[in-house]
Order: C-alpha cells, then structure tokens, then sequence
C-alpha cells in the first residue's frame, strides 16, 4: 500500500483527495454561509429571515441551490454563447482553486509554495475576467455597464489591497502564509498578531476587500436601483448559481486572508490554550459575520466617491505605509516590533 | 511519461492553441480570451522552470492588467469584420512575404547558433545559486543589492516618462463644473435644510 501512495498514480489519488476535501469544506461552509447571511441582516431589520426549510431554516441555501439547479438555463439568443456560459464558470472556478494554497492549521495546506500571497494575488485578479466576459457576452446595455462598472472597481482596489499585503510581507520577509501566521506567533497572544504593528492598515484592508468583493456598500455593480443587477442580468438558474458561489466564496476568501494576514490564522489569542484549525476557522466565520453587518447597516456609495476613496485616499496611504514600514522594520524600532524575519531577509 | 513531461506538453498545446486562435479567431474579444490562455499557459512554464515568482508576475501584471485593458479596448472598438476581411485579403501577399523573411532569418540565426564556452559561468556568477535562496530572495538580490543603481536609474527613467506623459495630456479647463467632496461631506442640516411652516392650500 505504502508503494502505491508513492508512485505517480498514488500521490495523484491522495492530492485529488485533500482537494476534494478543501472543496468540500468550503461548499459546506458556502451553504451556510448564504444561510448566516440572511439570517444577520434579517435580524438587523428585526425580520426572521429563512425560517422555514429545515430546523430553523438551516436547510434554506440546499433548497435554493436545488431550485437553481432544476430550473431551465435561457441563454438571450443575441448573446456570445460559449462567452456567456464560460464566464460564471471562470468566476467560479478561479474564486475555488484560490483556496490551494489556505493554511487551516500548521501544515494543514494543500499546496505550500513560497509565493502564496502572490498565487491568491493572482487569482483574485483573475476573478475580473467572469464579470466582464459575463457583461459583454449578454450583449445588453444594463449588464455592459454594469460589467464596466465592476471591472474598474475590482482593478482599483487590487491596487491598494497589493500594497497593504506588501507591508505585513516586509515585517514578514517571506511570501508564505506559514511563514506569516508563525511570525505572529509569541509570548503576548493577541497582543503578537499583525493587527497592532499595521493597525491602519487593517481597516484600510477590510474595506478594500469590501470593494474587492463588490459587497455593499460597495455593490455598484450590481445596484439594482441604477442598474438592475448589474453584469448578472441575463444569467438564470445555474450559471447564476455559479456567479453567486464565486462570489460568496471570494468574500469567504478573504475572511481568511484577514485573518491570516493580521489576527495570527491558527493561533490562539489567550497564550497557553492549543493553537489549531478551530481557530482558523472561528475567525474566518467572525469576519464574515462582520462583512454581513457591513451590508446590513452601511448605506451604498456613489461611484465616484468609490473611485476617489480608492484612488486618492487608500493608494496613497497605502504607499506611505509602505514606506514607513519598511523603515521601521530596517532600523528594528521598538526592538524589532514590524521585523520579524524567519526568512534571511 | 512523467507528471512534469505531462506538464509540459499541456502548457505546450496552451501556448499554440492560444497563439493559433488568437491570430485566426473572426472575433476580436476572442482574440483576446485565447490571448489570455496563451499568457497563462506561459506562466504555467515558468513555474515547471521553478521560477514560481515570475510566473505569479506574469499572471497579475499581464494578465491581470494589461489583458483587461486589451479587452476593454476591444469590447469599445466598433468593428466591421466583413470590411476588415476584405481589407484583409488584399494584404495577405505582404503579409505571408514578411512572414517567410522573419522565418528565414530566424532559421539562419538559429541554425548557427552556438554557446560560447565561458557564457554558463558568466551567467553563474551575476545569480546566487538556486539551492541558496528561493527564487523570490534570489531576485531580489539581484535587482536591489548587485545591481541597485542600475535598477534605481532604469526606474527614474520610467517616472519621467509617466510624469511626461501625463504633463503633456493634462488640461486644466476653467469652465467646468467640478464636484468638491470635501464640501459635501461637511455639508450640514443648518446650512442646508429650511423647514417652514406652510399654510394649507398656499404654498410656499
């Protein structure tokens, strides 16, 4: 048996598990997630929400999923038909092989490559491709806008998101999300993540990944007010389906990069309990449930206010603190408080 | 056949597949998504190279960025495709001349080529060696300690450049509305808001 596992055929069955098992996780959690969702912003405006499908509601998302699944596919007969079809797909897939190289506990990772941040860098700027392969293949005028609208913001605050990865990379000097979440590892808990050296910074990465994800209240795209709904107009039953998952995974994407990037992944707050996955994901579920708040109590913006908030406030700041950072972790202020190199740096 | 072999071909077919299409695809926006495939399979080599970092670097910078923009010009472009098929056909002699020229002078270059003895060691001695660092640490070494003021110089160049540019296109119009964020945002309810008492059936 120990044979098999190791010859080409054997370690490919065992890479096809672990991925099955990380796309398992992250669909489960998806259900719940659209779930946990509603249910937060129907508690907010003192609504029930889905109480009905299952013990209270639980079941709702499986029900939705499968009506999305059985109902007819219209496909508008101006349309570019394999664009039209390839897009959610594409904005699904990318929004799921991201997950490869995600860190659940020490080791606990399907691919451990020394570039991570720029492999999920890279996927979520892919991600701009389903929504404007989405917009110009429905050849209509609300979902185009809508597409442009979405493309624009997306590349934005990639910009600004990149640059505040840049500094927790320097503090860092490596690449790595292991390398990263052991950074943060030390005597204070808490007090040792990344959260308190970049403090602005986390706030400034929180709402680019807001705008990132075209959460409310940056969901220009998809205003339903102005636009309908954006570059998803003319997509029924499963190609929306997919467009929805990938867009719900990519906000669970960056819950975990929150919290791998600046509250320490795996590690627990209180030094002396067990570090581990529970935490990992503990902490994934606590910023989606403030993403979820977000939507619920923050009223849309104007999309030029979006494109100055992201262009003349957030890259420049960013860029300062890049800068500054990188001076404070050279000449080791604070003994070393932003330099914490594993790598040789 | 090994996975990496495997690999290769795949990334291989990519590349030609993606190059093929993008040159004999009638629609523009196709040209462009096949273009995109050929980009990603490229980086897929790189990474079978071991050079994880440039590949990542391929993919945000090139197909990330530049390939959106492709796409939107494309997308905006109002194309006639039966007049641009005709323009075509009367080019194709010229084109398939210049084709057969590049041909033949790259077979001519490639055909003599030959590796100077000592252009492996030269070449050894400008990179760390690879089991040293990893490639990212390996690059940065390279371009911000060896070779800093070169590097530095090259982007000084380029800053005056985008300064250039962007000096020679911006026009300040004075008849222009503009809208003053600032002013909006401390706009407040005294300044802004009258409530009055109004009579019924009198109006304002």
């Amino acid at each position: 048996m120990a044979e098999f596992f190791s010859s080409n055929l054997g370690i490919f069955v065992i890479i096809l598990a672990q991925c099955v098992a990380v796309v398992a996780f992250v669909m489960i959690s998806l259900l719940f997630l659209v779930y946990g969702d509603r249910k937060i912003w129907a508690a907010v405006q003192m609504r029930k929400g889905p109480n009905v499908v299952g013990a209270f509601g639980l079941l709702q998302s499986v029900a939705d999923a499968l009506k999305y699944v059985v109902k007819e596919v219209v496909v508008p007969s101006g349309s570019d038909k394999t664009v039209f079809l390839m897009a959610p797909m594409t904005s699904f897939v990318l929004a799921v092989i991201a997950w490869a190289v995600i860190p659940f506990s020490d080791g606990w990772v399907l691919s451990d490559i020394n570039v991570a941040i720029l492999y999920v860098f890279a996927m979520s700027s892919l991600e701009v491709y389903g929504v404007i392969m989405g917009g110009w293949a429905s050849n209509s005028k609300y979902p185009f806008l809508g597409s442009l609208r979405s493309a624009a913001q997306m590349i934005s605050y990639e910009v600004s998101l990149g640059l505040i990865i840049v500094g927790v990379v320097i503090s860092t000097g490596s690449l790595n999300f292991g390398d990263i979440v052991r950074a943060q590892d030390g005597a204070f808990g808490f007090f040792n993540w990344y959260w308190l050296p970049h403090l602005p910074m986390v706030v400034l990465f929180f709402v680019s990944a807001l705008a990132e994800t075209n959460r409310p209240p940056f969901d220009l795209p998809e205003a339903e007010s102005e636009l309908v709904a954006g570059y998803q107009v003319e997509y029924s039953s499963t190609p929306f389906l997919l467009f929805m998952a990938g867009e719900y995974i990519a906000i669970f994407l960056m819950c975990a990069l929150t919290s791998l990037l600046f509250f320490g992944g795996w590690l627990s707050p209180i030094p002396g309990l067990p570090d581990g996955a529970i935490w990992m994901i503990g902490k994934m579920a606590f910023f989606f449930f403030l993403f979820a708040m977000v939507k619920a109590i923050v009223p849309r913006y104007r999309y030029d206010q979006l494109m100055r908030l992201g262009w003349k406030v957030f890259l420049p700041m960013s860029i300062g603190w890049v800068v500054i950072v990188a001076f404070l972790a050279k000449y080791e202020v604070l003994g070393g408080f932003w330099a914490r190199w594993t790598v040789g740096g | 056949m090994t996975p990496a072999i495997f690999a290769f071909y795949l990334f291989a077919l990519g590349v030609l597949a993606g190059g093929l299409f993008t040159v004999i695809s009638r629609n523009p926006v196709h040209s462009v998504l096949w273009l995109i495939l050929a980009f990603l399979s490229a980086a897929g080599f790189f990474v079978l190279l071991g050079a994880e970092f440039v590949a990542m670097l391929l993919i945000i910078v090139y197909v990330g960025a530049v390939a959106v923009l492709f796409l939107f010009v494309v997308m905006m472009l109002d194309v006639d495709f039966a007049e641009l098929k005709a323009e075509m056909a009367k080019y194709v002699p010229l084109a398939l001349l210049i084709g057969i020229v590049i041909l033949m002078q790259l077979s001519i270059a490639l055909g003599v080529w030959v590796f100077a003895p000592d252009a492996e060691a030269l070449r050894a001695n400008v990179a760390p060696a690879a089991t040293e660092m990893t490639n990212t640490a390996a690059l940065g070494h390279v371009l911000y300690d060896k070779y800093l003021i070169l590097f530095q110089l090259a982007a000084m160049v380029l800053l005056v450049a985008m300064v250039g540019a962007i000096i020679l296109t911006l026009r300040h119009r004075t008849n222009v509305k503009r809208q003053d964020i600032l002013a909006q945002i401390y706009r407040d309810p005294a300044t802004a808001l009258e409530l009055r008492d109004i009579e019924p059936g009198q109006g304002l």
